[in-house]
């Protein structure tokens, strides 16, 4: 039986902080979860699932379950880097199905710029048991080179040009101007991106997303439930993940997991790529959005650059409004983990609560769409598709 | 620019598990050796001990021509001493990621052809790196 439509997305909260040097990552996670509930008029005592995933601090969620002293009966912790709040979505929706919970709570929080984590350019060294590790690590891979190797290889393949990716950034700032909470609210051109210092080729600085503390947290409800409370109806009818690696040494950089993401979420959702009227898509850089775009059919493989030029992107000004919140490349990307703001923008402009400014007009569908790890090495796509009832 | 050959940071000795150990005995000896399936045929990058295609354990270790090009490749530049990061295809093969050393970083080019250079690491068994041809 589909699963299209077993579960609401009833609540939905993006911490306001981008640099939170006074509060812990348990407490940005509860006060997350706090807000989340009092968004969908709920209270901590409703919640009977919690899901969680490796920003979470300790052992995920047996610490955070104490320090919130929820009463759960279902507990979930993926990790799949900054897609896993997709996923938790689509599995929090699974449980719901199943009768393991009514009421799912989904937190995210970390404080990188706190702690003056170099996210993008300094190698990160994981547990030498990783069997990558000794064969990669050495090499001093970055968060920054390993998505570069893919816009360089994207760029050999299709003759996709730096141009293209900064008009990504720009339409990202020409959102972000209206968010009170963005970090970087400043329009930008393509000659500012183009002129920004070069980080790794061919990603200059502003191809890349911000590196900020903060959080946010997700409501998952059973229709019975979602449709007795006071909050506009948010439907779930579409979930998708796939993981992919270097496939035992086939490298292919040219495309994402949301190859394999997208169409099992567009079957279930029975809608197409053109019906959508609004689409978060995870942007740790401009790259990466326009891989995505293209694996999920919003144009033909190799003609992102085309989509997305031209402001095609901007909201009010082409065809596919994007991250209207200003999205990582401008506003926010709490714990180095952008999918859940994905999942909170969509929610606003389905609930009409977006800025303004930004708003699209009669959004009925959205999707959110995320990738957690490393393009270039081991990531994984994970795709949310929503209607608003 | 003269090229720069920055620190290799190894992290202390590799692991010297059966899956890994003749790898890095392999580079000790100036040979790069690939793992090949005796079932399958297909050989794999990074080595296991399980073949990621069929998952036999009929694994042979052979030893690669040193010859390959360049799948893709960055130039790390907000970095101390600038380096570049790549992928590497194998005569053999499967790609691997390595870096481009002894060369003028800003002219490599996907599909340049580049050969096997060991260089030391600090704490470690010398590493496979490439050269323009």
């Amino acid at each position: 039986m589909s699963l299209k439509g077993a579960a609401y997305i009833v609540g939905a909260f993006e911490h306001p902080t981008r640099k939170a040097t006074d509060k812990s990552v348990a407490l940005l996670h509860a006060e997350c979860a706090k807000g989340a509930l009092a968004d969908a008029g709920l209270t901590k005592d409703d919640v009977d699932g919690y899901f969680c995933a490796g920003d979470a601090p300790g052992l995920g969620p047996l610490s955070m379950v104490d320090y919130m002293n929820l009463k759960v009966r279902h507990v979930d912790s993926n990790d799949v880097g900054g897609s896993s709040y997709q996923v938790a979505v689509a599995h929090a929706m699974e449980s719901i199905n199943a009768g393991r919970c009514n009421i799912a709570l989904i937190t995210l929080s970390g404080r990188p710029r706190s702690e003056g984590q170099a996210t993008g350019t300094a190698p990160r060294a994981g547990n030498p048991a990783q069997p990558d590790m000794q064969f990669e690590y050495p090499y001093g891979p970055t968060v920054v080179n390993q998505y570069a190797m893919c816009a360089a290889r994207h760029m050999y393949e299709y003759g996709t040009t730096a141009e293209q990716l900064a008009w990504i950034k720009v339409a990202a700032s020409h959102h972000a101007q209206h968010n009170p909470h963005a970090l970087l609210r400043d329009v930008v051109t393509v000659e500012d991106v183009l002129k920004s210092p070069m980080v790794a080729t061919p990603l200059h600085r502003l191809d890349c997303c911000v590196i900020t503390d903060g959080g946010g947290a997700l409501i998952v409800a059973k229709p019975e439930i979602a449709k007795s409370l006071k909050r506009p109806l948010v439907k779930v009818i579409g979930v998708g993940e796939s993981p992919k690696g270097q496939l035992g040494g086939d490298v292919d950089l040219t495309y994402t997991g949301a190859r394999h993401s997208g169409p099992p979420a567009w079957e279930m959702s029975g809608i197409k790529p053109t019906d959508i009227k609004y689409a978060s898509i995870y942007d740790s850089f401009t790259i990466t959005v326009l891989m995505q775009l293209e694996d999920l059919g919003f144009c033909e493989k190799g003609q992102g650059g085309k989509f997305v030029a031209d402001g095609n992107l901007i909201s009010g000004v082409g065809k596919l409004p994007f991250n209207t919140d200003g999205g990582g490349l401008c506003s926010n990307h709490p714990a180095n983990r952008g999918g859940i703001t994905k999942i909170i923008e969509a929610v606003r402009q389905l609930r009409g609560e977006a800025h303004p400014a930004v708003q699209v007009k009669n959004c009925d569908l959205a999707i959110a769409h995320g990738t957690g790890g490393s393009l270039g090495t081991r990531h994984c796509g994970s795709t949310v598709i929503l209607e608003r009832e | 620019m003269a090229y720069v050959q920055r620190k290799v940071p190894f992290i202390g000795a590799p692991d010297t598990n059966p899956e890994t150990k003749p790898f890095w005995d392999g580079c000790a000896a100036g040979k790069l050796l690939v793992p090949k399936c005796g079932d399958c045929g297909k050989s794999h990058w990074y080595p296991r001990g399980l073949c990621p295609h069929c998952f036999s354990d009929k694994l042979e270790w052979v030893t690669a021509t040193g010859k390959g090009k360049i799948y893709s490749v960055s130039v790390m530049q907000r970095a101390e001493v600038p380096y570049a990061m790549a992928y590497v295809t194998l005569a053999e093969g499967p790609t691997m990621m390595t870096n481009i050393v002894d060369c003028e970083l800003s002219t490599l080019k996907i599909g340049q052809e580049v050969t096997l250079k060991f260089v030391p690491s600090e704490g470690g068994p010398p590493m496979p790196m490439f050269t323009p041809a």
